[in-house]
């Protein structure tokens, strides 16, 4: 028999595999629509920046902490970020640094809630405009960043953070920041 | 004839509605066709497969709003593009440049061509000698030997 009559088939398995495979990791939970950053091996971009609560300026140095951090971009208007916050809270019990973006909210909402919330940032960045967001990427939040010691940014995770996000995705990437340094 | 008219002014004061979509002044013609391609150009990062010319999701606003800026600032069109792409990676652009990634996608239609042709010439090489002349069930009367010939001729009689 001719063997050239096996070739259409042997292209069909090899789809059909293909398919199979991105199938079972997208059941599994893998967001077709989560981009990585461009800004993934780059440091954290520079830009004017306030404090939320004291309205006073902000230098770069902040990023740089000699351990690594978490970015967390969050506003009052998102029902995730609320979700996400009471995790936020017992990361920060666990003495995780975490530096807040109150992105495109009103600084007298942001206060307030996180007055009512407890706060779990060591600092918080006011952008009212979304200037920093747009440097960072965001597309939406909430969005976390984590960074190591220098400010360097190592990874992005758009979405809410819970306790299978921190312990499957971040951690692992967090602890050897950490032991990097 | 009243209503009419009421219906007529009615529908000069629904100009004002659309005058509302993005109100900008741009400062040359020219500026606003680069506006109008360079956001038909760029993808929405958060409703994707919609540029954001079309999407209003927040972040496709303010995209929109940074490009113009940009713009007036006197930026090119390929200042503006680089931009986005520094910041949302490639895939802000509906127009990728060549890098190893999408390397694939630039060669393969041509191989597929140069494959193609190549196939085409090969089939026609063989066609007119060997096997297939032999095969091809029409036959030219005038090819026919003295044996098939005379079974032609006693089949047509058979008919008649």
């Amino acid at each position: 028999m001719n063997k050239k009559l096996f070739l259409p088939l042997i292209i069909f398995l090899g789809l059909v595999i293909a398919f199979v495979v991105q199938l079972q990791r997208n059941a599994q939970g893998d967001d077709p629509k989560a981009l990585e950053s461009a800004l993934v091996g780059k440091p954290m971009p520079l830009r004017q920046m306030t404090d939320l609560f004291e309205n006073k300026p902000l230098g770069s140095e902040i990023f740089q902490q000699g351990k690594p951090i978490l970015v967390n971009v969050w506003a009052t208007w998102c029902p995730t970020c609320y979700a996400e916050h009471q995790y936020l809270n017992e990361l920060a019990k666990q003495n995780v640094t975490i530096i807040g973006i109150n992105y495109k909210d009103q600084s007298d909402k942001a206060i307030k809630w996180l007055k009512n919330l407890n706060n779990p940032y060591q600092i918080v960045i006011n952008d009212e405009k979304g200037a920093l967001g747009l440097d960072l990427g965001v597309y939406g939040a909430p969005e976390t960043f984590v960074l190591d010691g220098n400010g360097v940014i190592h990874y992005r995770y758009a979405g809410d953070v819970n306790e299978k996000v921190w312990t499957q995705t971040l951690k692992p990437l967090y602890d050897k920041l950490a032991g990097e340094n | 004839m009243q209503k009419i008219m009421i219906f007529l002014t009615a529908l000069l004061l629904s100009c004002s509605v659309f005058a509302a979509i993005d109100a900008l002044n741009f400062q040359s013609a020219r500026q606003e066709e680069d506006y109008h391609t360079l956001t038909q150009e760029l993808r929405c990062p958060q409703c994707q497969n919609n540029n954001i010319a079309d999407s209003n999701a927040q972040i496709a606003v303010d995209m929109r709003a940074k490009v113009f800026e940009l713009l007036q600032e006197g930026k090119t069109k390929r200042d503006v593009v680089d931009y986005m792409v520094e910041r949302y990676g490639h895939f802000v652009t509906y127009n990728p440049p060549l890098t190893p990634a999408t390397l694939l996608l630039w060669i393969l239609p041509c191989a597929f061509v140069v494959s193609g042709a190549w196939f085409v010439m090969r089939r026609k090489k063989i066609r007119p000698t060997g096997k297939t002349a032999q095969q091809s069930a029409v036959k030219n009367p005038e090819n026919l030997d003295d044996s098939e010939r005379r079974r032609l001729q006693s089949i047509l009689n058979g008919k008649e």
